[in-house]
C-alpha cells in the first residue's frame, strides 16, 4: 500500500519537463471547456469499430489516459447506443459491419452526432471500396465531422468531437 | 518431392516443397510429430499459368519454416482436410473456401469470412473476380452450436462491444454464471485486404501490410519487407536492421504496457491503468519526437528504414528506456504484492501446456503455457543473432502467467533496445531494391508482440503484387480462448480475453 501511495505522490499531476506538454495540456483544457460549454452537460460516446485496422482504437483508448483525461471533462464512453449522444466511428465500413453500423445509428436517440475517425473513416483510406468495403463512413450513415490521420492523435480526435458538436444541425 | 523454388536468395531457415496429393496429410503428420505448428494455410489462383490452384501450408518448427505446396485441379479444387491432425486448421480451411472456392473435404460448411456481405459464388481472390463488383448487404443467420441441458442458457454479445475494442460475436452457453461453452464468430472486419494487395505495386504493399493489424504495424511491415527483399536479393545494411529491431521492440513494449494497465483495471485495480497508460503515453510521445509519428507504422520501408537517428535522439531513447525500466520494475512489485489483483489473475483462464500444444497455440500465449518458442531466439535472424535473446516462459497458463510473460518481455525488450542503440553500426539505413523475381515465393517471418507474423509474397513480371497473404498469430490463438474460458465465470471473460488480446482485423483480413 505504501508503495502505491509513494508512486501516486511521485506521479502527482502529470508533469513532463518539456514545454510541449504544457501546450498540449492547455489545448486540452480549452477543448474540454468548449465541449462542456456547448452541451452544458456530460457527453456520452459510443465507439463503433466498423472495419478499422485497430490503430485508431489505440488512440481513442489513449483519450482515457491521465494526459488527455477526458473523464475529467465529463466525456464518457457508454456501453449502449441508447445512452449515447455521439458515435465515434473508425475504419472503412466493412461490408460485414454495414448492417450493425446502421442499427447502432438507428438505436442512438436524436439529436445525435457522428464523428468519422481516421483516414479510413474519412475516405476509405488504403482499403478503399471493394466487394468487402463500403469505404468512408459517410457512405453508410450521415457524418458531422471527420478526423484525418493514420491514426489521428488524441488531440485531433478531441478537436473532431468539438467540431461535430459545433456543427450546424442537419 | 521436388524443390519448387530455387531462388538463390532462399534463406537457410526456409524450405519449400511441392508434394503429391497422398503426401499432403502425410507431411502434416510428420510435422506434427516433429513438434512443428501449422502456422498458415492459404491458396493461390494459378490458372493463368496453367497450374490450376496451388494450396500451401506453412509449418513452423524450432529453427525453420517448411512450406508444403499441393497443386489442385482447376475444375474441382478439393483437398484433404488437416483438421484431424491440426484442429486449428478448420478456420483457415473455411477461409480459403470463402475467398477462392478451394474446398477441404471435411470443412465446417458455415461461411467464416464471407457472412452475407457478398454472394457465395463471388470468389474475391480468383483473378477473374470482377474488382468493381458491389453487393447489397443481407442480414445473416449463422448456425451457432446449441448446448442443451437443464438450466443452460445462452448469452450473445457483439458484434459491437461495450468498450473501445474491435467487433466480433461471442456466444456463451452458461449455467448460472459458469461458462460451459464459448463459440466465436469472427470476420466482421473483413475488408478485402488480400484482393487489395493484388491491385498494388510491390513498394506500396508495405503500407497495406502495416495496416493488416495496426497494433502490429512494425512487425507486419518488417515481414513484408523481408519477403520482398528475399525476392529482390537485397542486402539490408546492418544499421537499418538494428533500427528495425528498435522499432519492433518499442512496438512490443507499447502494447505490453497498454495490456498490463488494462489487465490491472479489469482486475479492479484502476491504479495500474493510470500508471501504465502514462508510461505508454510517454513512449508514444518520444516516438513522435524521434520518428515523427506516435505510431511509426511506416518506419520500416522496403530496403531499410525511413528515419535515421541522431546521437541526441539515441541518447533520448536510451534515457527513456532507463526511466521506463525502473518504473516497470516498481509496478511489477506492486502487482505481485496486491492480494486483490493476484486473486483475480491466478488460476483464471487456464490453458494447460498439453492443450496449448494440441491446439497449436503460438507466441505470447504459448510462452505462458510452457512453450518457450520465440523467433527472435529460435531463428535469430539479423540483428538478433548476437543479442542473446531470452524467450520468456511460464507453464502456469493462467492470466497471471500471461501477465508475467508480458512483464518479462518488456524488461527484455528494454535491454535489447539499449544494446542495439548503444552499438549501432555506421553507414546507410537503406539499400536500393533490384527487380523482384517473379512467380517465386518470398516469405517474411517476424516475432510480433502477439507471436509470429508471416507474409507470403509473390511478384508479377512487371513489379506488381501477384499474391500477398498476411498471417496473424491470432488465427491460432482465438480457438484457444474458446477453451481457456470453459469453467470460468462470465464476469471473468473480459479479463481472460484481455490476457490474450487477440487481433480481429489481423484474422478477418
Ligand atoms: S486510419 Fe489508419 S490507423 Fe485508422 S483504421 Fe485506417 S489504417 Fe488503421
Amino acid at each position: 500500500m505504501l508503495d502505491i501511495l509513494k508512486r501516486i505522490a511521485r506521479t502527482g499531476i502529470v508533469s513532463e519537463p518539456q514545454l510541449k506538454l504544457a501546450d498540449l495540456l492547455s489545448e486540452r483544457d480549452t477543448l474540454h471547456a468548449e465541449i462542456a460549454g456547448i452541451l452544458g452537460r456530460a457527453l456520452a460516446i459510443r465507439q463503433v469499430d466498423a472495419g478499422s485496422c485497430n490503430g485508431c482504437e489505440l488512440e481513442i483508448n489513449a483519450l482515457n489516459n491521465p494526459i488527455y483525461n477526458i473523464e475529467g471533462a465529463g466525456i464518457r464512453f457508454v456501453a449502449s447506443p441508447r445512452h449515447a449522444d455521439l458515435l465515434l466511428v473508425t475504419g472503412p465500413v466493412a461490408k460485414n459491419m454495414e448492417i450493425a453500423l446502421k442499427r447502432t445509428y438507428d438505436a442512438t436517440p436524436e439529436p445525435k452526432y457522428v464523428v468519422a475517425v481516421g483516414d479510413c473513416g474519412c475516405t476509405g483510406g488504403i482499403f478503399g471500396e471493394s466487394y468487402a468495403s463500403c469505404g468512408r463512413v459517410s457512405n453508410v450513415i450521415p457524418v458531422d465531422a471527420e478526423v484525418s490521420g493514420c491514426p489521428p492523435a488524441p488531440t485531433a480526435i478531441l478537436r473532431g468531437i468539438l467540431s461535430a458538436l459545433a456543427s450546424p444541425r442537419r | 518431392m521436388n524443390a519448387a523454388n530455387s531462388g538463390s536468395d532462399m534463406p537457410a531457415w526456409l524450405v519449400i516443397e511441392r508434394v503429391v496429393r497422398s503426401h499432403w496429410s502425410l507431411s502434416a503428420r510428420g510435422e506434427r510429430d516433429a513438434g512443428a505448428v501449422l502456422l498458415a494455410l492459404w491458396a493461390d489462383d494459378r490458372r493463368d499459368l496453367g497450374e490450376g490452384f496451388l494450396l500451401r501450408a506453412a509449418y513452423l518448427g524450432a529453427s525453420r519454416l517448411r512450406v508444403i505446396e499441393l497443386a489442385l485441379d482447376e475444375a474441382a479444387p478439393a483437398f484433404p482436410s488437416l483438421v484431424e491432425i491440426y484442429p486449428g486448421a478448420v478456420r483457415m480451411e473455411c477461409a480459403v473456401r470463402d475467398v477462392l472456392g478451394v474446398q477441404a473435404d471435411s470443412a465446417d460448411s458455415r461461411a467464416w469470412l464471407r457472412h452475407a456481405g457478398w454472394p457465395v459464388d463471388y470468389l474475391p481472390l480468383r483473378h477473374d473476380a470482377d474488382r468493381s463488383a458491389r453487393f447489397a448487404a443481407q442480414a445473416e443467420d449463422y448456425a451457432f452450436v446449441r448446448v442443451e441441458g437443464d438450466g443452460v442458457h445462452e448469452i450473445a454479445v457483439g458484434p459491437v462491444h461495450a468498450g473501445t475494442i474491435e467487433p466480433g460475436h461471442f456466444r456463451f452457453s452458461v449455467v448460472g454464471e459458469k461458462v460451459l461453452r464459448l463459440e466465436q464468430r469472427l470476420g466482421y472486419v473483413h475488408k478485402g485486404i488480400e484482393q487489395r494487395f493484388s491491385q498494388m505495386d510491390l513498394q506500396q504493399g508495405q503500407r497495406l501490410a502495416a495496416r493488416v493489424s495496426g497494433d502490429t504495424a512494425v512487425a507486419y511491415s518488417w515481414a513484408y519487407c523481408m519477403a520482398l527483399e528475399q525476392l529482390c536479393g537485397t542486402r539490408v545494411p546492418a544499421r537499418a536492421q538494428q533500427l528495425r529491431a528498435v522499432l519492433l521492440e518499442r512496438e512490443r513494449i507499447a502494447n505490453h504496457l497498454g495490456d498490463l494497465g488494462a489487465l490491472g483495471n479489469d482486475a479492479g485495480f484502476g491504479f495500474g491503468l493510470t500508471q501504465f497508460s502514462l508510461l505508454k503515453e510517454r513512449l508514444l510521445r518520444a516516438n513522435a519526437e524521434v520518428y515523427g509519428a506516435r505510431y511509426p507504422m511506416d518506419g520500416i520501408v522496403p530496403g531499410g528504414v525511413a528515419t535515421n537517428l541522431s546521437s541526441q535522439q539515441i541518447e533520448r531513447l536510451r534515457e527513456q528506456g532507463m526511466v521506463l525500466e525502473a518504473a516497470v520494475v516498481e509496478l511489477r512489485a506492486i502487482y505481485d504484492e496486491h492480494a486483490g489483483v493476484q486473486d483475480r489473475f491466478v488460476t483464471t483462464g487456464r490453458m494447460s501446456p498439453e492443450l496449448a500444444q494440441r491446439l497449436g497455440v503460438v507466441g505470447l500465449a504459448a510462452r505462458a503455457s510452457g512453450s518457450p518458442r520465440d523467433l527472435r531466439s529460435d531463428l535469430a535472424l539479423a540483428p538478433y543473432a548476437g543479442l542473446g535473446v531470452q524467450a520468456a516462459g511460464s507453464a502456469q497458463g493462467d492470466v497471471a502467467a500471461r501477465v508475467a510473460v508480458r512483464f518479462d518481455e518488456v524488461i527484455e525488450s528494454l535491454r535489447l533496445c539499449d544494446l542495439l542503440l548503444q552499438d549501432l553500426a555506421g553507414g546507410a539505413i537503406h539499400a536500393e531494391l533490384g527487380a523482384a523475381a517473379a512467380q517465386q515465393l518470398g516469405i517474411g517471418l517476424v516475432e510480433g508482440w502477439r507471436g509470429p507474423v508471416m507474409i507470403a509474397l509473390e511478384a508479377t513480371v512487371d513489379g506488381r503484387i501477384r499474391r500477398c497473404h498476411p498471417h496473424d498469430p491470432s488465427w491460432q490463438n482465438w480457438p484457444a480462448l474458446e477453451h481457456a474460458i470453459i469453467g470460468n465465470i462470465v464476469p471473468d471473460f473480459p479479463l481472460i480475453n484481455k490476457s490474450f488480446n487477440l487481433s480481429y482485423s489481423g484474422q478477418d483480413l
